[in-house]
């Protein structure tokens, strides 16, 4: 479960002085469902995800991540968070078995646990072939398995995805897209920010559109079509941030 | 804090570092080969140099002394120099290193020498030359036993000893044992490079671990895990010690080779007598365990502040702008301490890098000042608590870990 309650941040700037990067953002993603933040490069999506990982510090307002809240609890919600981005990149010198194994030893696993884990997610996600293998001599498509790996050893409640599938081909986005079901359909709550607007109709329950740090809309497709009279997606998101602009 | 987290995170960077060639270069490879390289390499070739210019006669020029015949074919005879009239650019030639000393008779010089009252003889040469310098010290010999001679010669024809001219020698003796004189030199030079070195093992450990990962992206990987910032800084920052301690460690080893070496090649035993009747430099054992415990708080010390410099970067290449100007900032109260004259007093002890300086020079020669010792332990040890503190402060702050 998450829950933002008017999680709101404020950067500092020399030269242009504060930055509102997320304004008063409220929004609860319920388990076994996913929440996807559509906005645009620079919408405070991001900034949003990062505060709900304990990345970044809240300004005001707080979330409840897990049960736990940000602001005081933020190690017991980093230990139930499983975040997942294209900056979040692996150690290219480590093997993909020794990434997994330091990450699950970083998130309190025992040894004969961390091992019985190994073997269960490398069956899974079909890693035993490169296992051994240092990450940077790793193809793309296994690179992201080993970052799954590496987001869900310690099996968190919550999952966290931020643009995942950014720069990726298509057959390892269409994997990533798989996997945030599968996060689904095993209760995980989930969070997935995107600016492609196929997967937010693809994979979300609800759909948040962020734009300069306010939450503008939140609903399901259905009341976002509803509410803005139009049918593609893509209509609606921009009916939501410019309102006045024409078709 | 939890030290299971922080040696997981240790043992992590210690093996990415391991596998890393340009960290097993600046952690190793320079280490072990700059010691030996600069002192071996170093005393080898000047001894090579100066023993080929010993070898070298001497192209010198007479300037005057056409009515002292008798003193222009002793120079001849001796064999110690190529014996040319000067010509009229020869200030010109001994500048260009054609000839290497001119020497000028005056003129009635030799007649003036059997009367006993001969005018100055002038030594030309290019100062700070090598090989211009030996020439003018030959021709000076040349010019010293010449005039002793004559003297001898003045004395004996008034029916006085020789003795009478030199009724006495003033004999200098040194109260140092040899080794320990030895000792003194490399104590001056040593610590410049252990201090160096020590900046150099941390400096690309720091880098990587800290600007390195934020422009690969795995810093943020790394701070979505529960461990805590406190934790993430101790276990990095053990790695950039280790760096810093195993360059120091290497360049030990390698220099205890490298003397025992020279030693082996050069005399019979440690201490002993050279050919030219010089004491082989050695290094007091309890000197160099010395030097390695004071050189522990110094290493603590480079490792925060490089940590805390790289930290702040965006990238590695940012990183080596801010870290490079430290190099030269070490460099300089290295000199100071290597400075002749400069004693250790209490204000010193409280300067960092020169208080190490001072007193690793003295520690090496045999020397143990212990209220010194414990003055600059503690200040330097207080020193490097703060740097990893502030190392700490800067890591919790978001604007210096997402600066991007």
């Amino acid at each position: 479960m998450i829950e933002a309650r008017s999680l709101t941040k404020t950067f500092r700037d020399r030269r242009k002085g504060a930055i509102v990067g997320v304004d008063a953002v409220s929004f609860r993603v319920a388990p076994g469902s996913i929440y996807g933040l559509l906005g645009a490069n620079g919408a405070g999506k991001t900034t949003t995800l990062r505060l709900l990982a304990t990345l970044l510090k809240p300004t005001s307002g707080t979330a409840i991540v897990a049960g736990f809240d940000v602001t005081r609890d933020p190690d017991r919600v980093r230990a139930n968070v499983g975040f997942l981005a294209t900056s979040t990149a692996l150690y290219a010198r480590l093997t993909a078995r020794e990434m997994i194994a330091y990450f699950g030893r970083l998130n309190g696993l025992g040894e004969a646990t961390l091992r019985e884990r190994i073997r269960s997610l490398a069956d899974e996600l079909e890693m035993h072939e490169f296992l051994d293998r240092r990450i940077d001599k790793l193809s793309t498509g296994m690179k992201q398995k080993t970052s799954i790996a590496r987001t869900i050893v310690h099996d968190p409640q919550v999952m966290i995805f931020d643009e995942p599938t950014v720069g990726l081909d298509v057959m390892t986005a269409r994997a990533i897209v798989r996997f945030v079901l599968e996060c689904r359909g095993r209760g995980k709550t989930v969070i997935y920010s995107t600016h492609v607007m196929s997967e937010a109709q693809k994979l979300c329950d609800v759909i948040g559109v962020i734009h300069g740090g306010v939450l503008r809309a939140e609903g399901t497709l259905a009341e976002l079509r509803a509410r803005t009279g139009e049918t593609d997606l893509e209509e609606c998101f921009v009916r939501i941030v410019a309102p006045g602009e024409g078709r | 804090m939890s030290w299971r987290t922080i040696r997981t995170i240790y043992a992590k960077e210690f093996t990415d570092s391991v596998r890393d060639r340009r960290a097993l270069v600046s952690m190793i490879v320079l280490p072990t080969v700059i010691m030996p390289l600069l002192i071996f390499g170093f005393a080898k070739t000047a001894s090579v140099i100066i023993s080929k210019a010993r070898e070298e006669i001497p192209r010198v020029m007479v300037v005057g002394g056409a009515d002292s015949p008798g003193i222009r074919a002793e120079l001849v005879g001796s064999g110690r120099f190529k014996v040319e009239s000067a010509t009229p650019d020869w200030r010109i030639l001994v500048s260009d290193k054609k000839v290497r000393a001119a020497v000028e008779i005056p003129a009635g010089f030799e007649k003036a020498l059997d009367l006993g009252s001969a005018p100055a003889i002038t030594l030309y040469d290019y100062q700070g030359e090598l090989k211009s310098g030996l020439a003018a010290d030959q021709l000076s010999d040349f010019f010293t036993k010449l005039r002793n001679r004559a003297t001898a010669r003045l004395l004996a024809a008034r029916g006085l000893p020789a003795s009478i001219a030199r009724p006495f020698d003033v004999v200098r003796a040194n109260v140092a044992p040899p080794e320990k004189v030895g000792g003194n030199v490399l104590g001056g030079i040593i610590p410049y490079f252990i201090i160096f070195l020590c900046l150099m093992g941390a400096m690309y450990p720091a880098m990587d671990l800290t600007a390195g990962e934020k422009e690969r992206g795995t810093m943020e990987t790394l701070l979505c895990c529960p461990a805590s910032r406190t934790d993430i800084v101790l276990g990095k920052f053990l790695m950039v010690l280790t760096g810093s301690l195993s360059a120091v460690m290497f360049s030990i080893v390698s220099l205890g080779l490298t003397v025992f070496g020279l030693g082996s090649a050069m005399m019979p035993g440690p201490g002993g007598p050279l050919a030219h009747g010089a004491a082989m430099p050695t290094i007091d054992l309890l000197g160099i365990l010395g030097l390695l415990a004071m050189v522990a708080p110094v290493a603590v010390l480079f490792s925060a502040i490089l940590f805390t410099l790289s930290l702040y970067a965006k990238s590695s290449k940012e990183a080596q702008t801010y870290v490079t100007p430290l190099a030269f900032a070490v460099v300089f109260p290295c000199i100071v301490g290597m400075l002749p004259g400069i004693e250790l007093n209490y204000h010193l002890a409280l300067v960092p890098i020169v208080n190490i300086s001072l007193v690793c020079k003295e520690m090496l020669s045999g020397v143990w000042h212990w209220g010194y010792i414990a003055v600059i332990f503690g200040s330097m040890a207080l020193y490097a608590a703060a740097a990893l503190g502030l190392a700490v402060r800067m890591f919790r702050r978001e604007d210096v870990i997402f600066r991007t």
